[in-house]
């Protein structure tokens, strides 16, 4: 028998029966003992979950069996949360022997033994298709493996945080080097019990008590621990490991499954981090993936993953009633809609190039360069230089379909590269500098591209941080940090060379890309969660640039200021000159007035866009504008901010600076750029109401409204009934195709055909117009029924010392609570958010009653602070998430983490 | 069809009066049980003690349905005598209706019978846990909650308990008295600011939620209720309300969580060894329940009892100032 050689001596001799404690959230019933023999032939204990007799009992017919294997270092505990009343499925978490709570035979089990012991286990327990293999971290390897031995009975796979890599010994990080390492290795794993308080220590925020000390209990004693050593002892991490066989055929086997197919992902992982999905999406492209952005190792603790699992299984699956073998066959909302004209975007850069009238007319103007300096590019030379880009790309061995991190500042070089992206079917990846370094961070890694250009500070992060993608600069770099930065060549240098080649009569080798290929992976803004990618292919990418160019009429004669870097981007496609302020784009809310002055200036009547954070300041500094300055703010044709609504006495005291430009506020999402829109008029005709009036839909654009229930679920009922509140569903031909990476979000965010679920709520009125009354995920679902948080707010903000309020709950749905916090007119100090406090008992009654009088809802308590938390980009949302946050751990009696 | 004849036990109290006063207003039959008369105007006084089987006999035959409010409500004591009153006496009460050939149980009990230590934030009223409540008084009445459900539906008896949330009003000694008169010598700390949110139950609210209890005895017996005024508010404002009614400053005295709970194990082991005359001015379980939230889902309350709070908070408040108004605070 095979022992652990030099470490006989320490090996489990007598293997006394443990008994099993009681493991919080799991019904003791489920667990099961087994006597069944291994692949050496001998009789082993085996401990396993196993609900198939709770199913029977309850008269559940199982749609099929989902057989779960564990990692190092923790047993079935893991997957406790697959039993659960929306999963029809029978679930068979197995502890690996030597792990968990099944035997310790002192045996070292190689890779192949382990998938030849669960065969056997399975024979023994005479499982049968249809079967769902559930596996994590190593685990994932040997469910794998059990798969392909077992395929007839297979029908699909969920892996998460595992990997399948064959390079791993380059791909293993750090950490796990240093693991796998046999003088670290013994001490760290069994000696001691650290590299399993290490791995649970990775969860954020911590893992309750209780469920620590249950992954820790089977592993109580330096002998019960050798199975963990023994574990990592077997990572097939160099080429000539004698698991290296078995890794490589089921690597490759995987390729070959051809079962639909979970990718379910926790990136905050030191092992097997996002390298390791990219080349699992890699072998099974047609998997679903979900990355729970701020998820570690332990996902299926940090994060819902059997909620995704059971939407996962139903849509692909069905259930016994009803089975169902694959996915219903996948369609964008925005086939639905009513069709945008279809042109290749960049199209009309080639046309006004050609135009002699357009040609040497600026595209785009810079102002207010590192130096100061105005920077213009025309459409004949813009059009030269995306075509140069273009094909110094393709030469450079940028593919169609390759993904391209662009973080460059907003102006004549990412106009550039972007267009010259779009050209020959590389997908830029935009996320918006206003996220911040964690943000920026975050999206750079979890969008996996392929490619990364930058200018030189965002390179000098990408090394830092460790971004991935093969990195290109801008402007050409010194060759010492060229090195230093791992900066394979730069813009300008691709252009030299795409141009030279060009000259040479070399025409650029790439057709117009496909409409349904992706175009873009749009970066949300992150104020309602983790920043989310949004794909848009060219066709909706397309459409959206049409919405946005027909609401503000945008036409070469008619020029866009873009105050809020994004908004840089579009004009081009729409043929429309843009000028770049002079001002911070990581502060879009600093645009001075001189600032956008010197830029209408430089269009003559343009369209302004703004972020809504920038408009108090441009109000506040409009005292240091000049008789010029006036005078060309005057000109401005037509004035816009996205991102939030704007009150309505901003939009007048700014068309007292701005009095010939039509003043629109508009609404809309980075999943669908333009919804609705509406002017300082319109505002003026809908009058008061419940929310914030945000207009008619802009053409091509549809939106009804999702009925809700008392717990402010969605019910299924859709209405365009006027008055009736619920979630704001939208339909256009610019709607974005899916999320990057988040297969759940994407579901939920399509569930009713044909819809964009927008996760905003409000009503239609009589007229068609659209009221915005807050996010659906923080509408109050009190005892006295369902309110939204803008509808408590508006009362709150009827007390004259209010100057704004915030709405939060506490409590379970159903039951809860509502707590306000405001910012009053004596109190407000401008800046980070701060501390609340209790509100004076006549302020807190004030506010009690008008709110009480004008909503019906009743408020619990009253805070003041000086500052209410709102969103990085937009600077305006009301970030009611974290007041919810604060609210719920004040009013519990714990200390509150810093709004 | 002649009036029925309730007993209540406790009438004494605030609450014990309240339902009997309401009860005998409805034309029932009310008779008092307690060890001095309740002296409430149409109402029959038993006198006797509840550890007593042959006096809760005496008081419980012939009556078609006891409230059953009195026991030993404190914070600190031996044990013993908490399981006497409330364990035992609640198993007099239960075997004298038997012998009656069975009636209705209203058994009158506390959310502290479930509340484990830590914050309940809207909960439904969760199973009784002698062996997990915390202090003498919980887990007693823990014990005596299961007990007296466990006889429903035997022997013809209907059962059911209603855990009303720290009860005040108007000539309540026991809490609002207590509050006040420490807030008045300035020795009422706020625990952590007074943040925690808490259900407070407005005693006229509670007398009915029990009347109701009775009248759906029916279609209720087997479960059990917690009743609040279904108006959460913080700590703070609990006793600002109070004391602003009273007459004194609200406290100001502000002292943390974790202190206070370490204070008051300090103070119950010093008070087990040498009893103070009153109770100790802090224990584990009083800072608990001042400084971490608890207040309950009520839907299923209000829905199953056909019953929701008459009189607000700050109505309250208001009957409560009109009182301290002709009882001033010495």
């Amino acid at each position: 028998m095979n022992t652990t050689g030099s470490t006989g001596r320490r090996r489990a001799s007598s293997d006394e029966i443990p008994a099993i404690p009681a493991m919080p959230g799991v019904d003791p019933r489920l667990s099961r003992i087994l006597q069944v023999r291994d692949h050496s032939g001998e009789q082993r204990r085996w401990h396993l979950l196993d609900s198939g007799p709770l199913l029977a009992e309850r008269g559940i017919t199982p749609r099929g069996t989902l057989l779960a294997v564990h990692g190092n270092p923790t047993y079935s505990f893991l997957f406790r949360s697959l039993v659960r009343a929306d999963i029809p499925w029978r679930l068979i978490a197995v502890d690996q022997l030597e792990m968990g709570w099944s035997e310790r035979t002192g045996m070292k089990r190689r890779y192949q033994d382990r998938i030849t012991d669960l065969s056997l286990l399975t024979d023994a327990l005479s499982l049968r298709g249809p079967v769902v293999t559930v596996g994590h971290d190593w685990g994932g390897l040997i469910s794998a493996g059990w798969a392909l031995d077992n395929r007839h009975d297979v029908v699909g796979m969920i892996l998460t945080n595992t990997g399948v890599h064959q390079q791993l010994e380059e791909a293993l990080p750090k950490a796990l080097q240093l693991a796998t390492a046999p003088w670290f290795r013994t001490p760290s794993t069994s000696v001691t019990d650290t590299f399993l308080r290490t791995t649970l220590a990775l969860s954020k925020p911590a893992l309750p008590r209780e469920v620590q000390d249950a992954y820790l209990a089977p592993y109580r004693g330096r002998s019960r621990r050798l199975g963990i050593d023994q574990f990592v002892a077997d990572i097939p991490a160099a080429a000539n490991h004698p698991s290296r066989p078995t890794l490589e055929r089921v690597a490759a086997g995987i390729q070959e499954l051809n079962v639909p197919t979970l990718l379910a992902w926790g990136p905050r992982d030191i092992t097997f981090h996002d390298r390791f999905l990219r080349d699992l999406i890699q072998r099974v492209p047609h998997a679903d993936v979900h990355r729970f952005e701020k998820a570690s190792h332990l996902v299926w603790e940090d994060a819902d993953v059997a909620g995704l699992v059971a939407d996962w299984l139903e849509t692909n699956f069905g259930t016994a009633e009803e089975p169902r073998t694959e996915a219903p066959a996948w369609r964008a909302v925005s086939s639905y809609a009513e069709p945008a004209p279809e042109r290749h975007i960049g199209a009309p850069i080639a046309e006004l190039a050609g135009d002699p009238r357009h040609a040497h007319r600026p595209a785009v103007v810079e102002l207010g360069g590192e130096d100061g300096e105005r920077r213009e590019i025309s459409w004949s030379l813009l059009n030269r230089r995306v075509d140069d880009i273009a094909a110094g790309l393709l030469g450079h061995g940028v593919r169609p379909g390759d993904r391209v991190s662009l973080l460059i500042t907003p102006g004549a070089d990412l106009t550039g590269v972007l267009y010259a992206c779009f050209r020959i079917g590389a997908v830029a990846v935009v996320a918006d500098a206003g996220l911040g370094l964690p943000g920026l961070t975050r999206a750079t890694i979890g969008s996996h591209p392929d490619w990364f250009i930058g200018i030189k500070k965002a390179l000098v992060g990408a090394r830092a941080l460790g971004w991935p993608g093969r990195r290109l600069s801008v402007e050409q770099l010194p060759t010492v940090d060229r090195v230093a930065l791992g900066v394979e060549t730069s813009i300008a240098e691709l252009a030299r060379s795409g141009s030279l080649q060009r000259e040479l009569g070399a025409p650029l080798d790439a057709a117009w890309p496909a409409p349904e290929a992706d175009a873009a992976i749009l970066f949300t803004s992150g104020s309602t969660g983790p920043a989310k990618g949004a794909v848009l292919t060219h066709r909706q990418l397309g459409a959206m640039f049409t919405a946005v160019g027909d609401t503000l009429q945008l036409a070469p004669e008619r020029g866009l200021v873009a105050g809020f870097a994004t908004f840089a981007l579009l004009g081009p496609a729409l043929g429309a000159p843009t000028v770049v302020p002079d001002m911070d784009i990581t502060r879009p809310g600093e645009l001075t007035a001189p600032a956008l002055a010197e830029a209408i200036d430089a269009l003559g009547e343009p369209a302004v866009f703004t972020a809504p954070a920038a408009l108090r300041n441009i109000l506040s500094t409009a005292d240091q504008l000049d008789a010029d300055g006036r005078a060309a703010m005057a000109r401005a044709a037509s004035f816009f901010s996205a991102g939030a609504p704007i009150p309505a006495h901003l939009l007048r005291e700014l068309r007292d600076l701005m009095p010939s430009a039509r003043a629109l506020t508009p609404y809309g999402m980075t999943e669908c750029l333009a919804v609705a829109a509406i002017d300082l008029e319109g505002i003026d005709a809908a009058g008061e109401g419940s929310g914030v009036c945000v207009g008619r839909p802009v053409p091509r654009v549809e939106i009804a409204i999702a009925v809700m229930d008392e717990l402010g679920r969605t019910t299924g009922e859709i209405t365009r009934e006027a008055g009736d509140v619920g979630e704001i569903l939208v339909r256009g031909p610019h709607v974005r195709d899916r999320y990057l990476m988040l297969w759940g979000t994407t579901h939920t965010s399509m569930r009713f055909t044909g819809w964009h679920a927008t996760g905003d709520v409000g009503h239609l009125d009589a007229e068609g117009r659209l009221w915005v009354e807050g996010r659906a995920d923080h509408v109050l679902a009190t005892a006295d029924g369902l309110f939204t948080p803008v509808q408590v707010e508006d009362a709150a903000e009827s007390v004259p010392t209010v100057r704004r309020a915030g709405a939060a709950v506490v409590g379970p749905r159903g039951t809860q609570q509502v707590v306000v916090i405001l910012e009053t007119e004596d109190g407000y100090r401008p800046g980070k958010a701060g501390r609340p406090h209790p509100a004076q008992p006549s302020l807190q009654e004030a506010v009690r009653r008008a709110v009480r009088e004008r909503s019906g809802a009743e408020v619990v308590a009253v805070f003041t602070t000086r500052a209410l938390p709102t969103d990085i980009r937009h600077n305006s949302k009301i970030d009611r998430a974290a007041l919810s946050r604060w609210s719920e751990q004040t009013l519990q009696g714990e200390k509150a983490d810093a709004l | 069809m002649s009036a029925p004849t309730i007993l209540v036990t406790g009438a004494s109290g605030m609450l014990g009066g309240a339902v009997a006063t309401a009860l005998r207003d409805r034309g029932a039959t009310v008779r008092a049980f307690q060890r001095r008369p309740a002296g409430i105007d149409g109402v029959e006084d038993v006198c006797g003690s509840l550890t007593e089987a042959e006096d809760v006999r005496r008081a419980v035959s012939g009556a078609d349905a006891v409230i059953h409010l009195a026991a030993k409500v404190s914070i600190s004591g031996p044990e013993s005598e908490y399981r006497a009153i409330n364990i035992e006496g609640t198993r007099h009460v239960v075997d004298a209706l038997r012998a009656n050939g069975g009636g209705a149980l209203v058994n009158v009990s506390s959310p502290s019978v479930a509340h484990l230590g830590r914050a309940i934030v809207g909960l439904d009223a969760t199973l009784a846990d002698p062996t997990r409540a915390r202090g003498s008084y919980a887990r007693t009445k823990a014990a005596a909650e299961l007990l007296a459900m466990g006889a429903d539906g035997t022997d013809g008896l209907l059962v059911t308990s209603v855990r009303p949330h720290i009860v005040w009003g108007p000539g309540d000694t026991q809490l609002v008295g207590r509050i006040v008169d420490r807030a008045r010598s300035g020795r009422l700390p706020l625990l952590d600011q007074g943040m925690a949110l808490i259900d407070t139950t407005y005693v006229t609210n509670a007398a009915e939620a029990i009347v109701a209890a009775h009248d759906r005895i029916q279609d209720v017996h087997g479960e059990s209720f917690v009743v609040s005024n279904g108006e959460p508010r913080t700590v703070r404002d609990v006793f600002a309300g109070w004391c602003e009614a009273a007459g004194v400053p609200a406290p100001t005295l502000k002292v943390p969580g974790s202190a206070a709970r370490f204070a008051g194990r300090v103070i119950e082991r010093i008070w087990e060894k040498r009893p103070g005359h009153d109770e100790p001015p802090m224990t584990e379980f009083l800072a608990e329940q001042m400084s971490t939230a608890h207040w309950f889902d009520q839907r299923r309350t209000r829905a199953r009892l056909q019953w929701t709070p008459r009189v607000s908070i700050d109505e309250g408040n208001a009957h409560l100032a009109a009182w301290f108004r002709e009882h001033p605070v010495a």
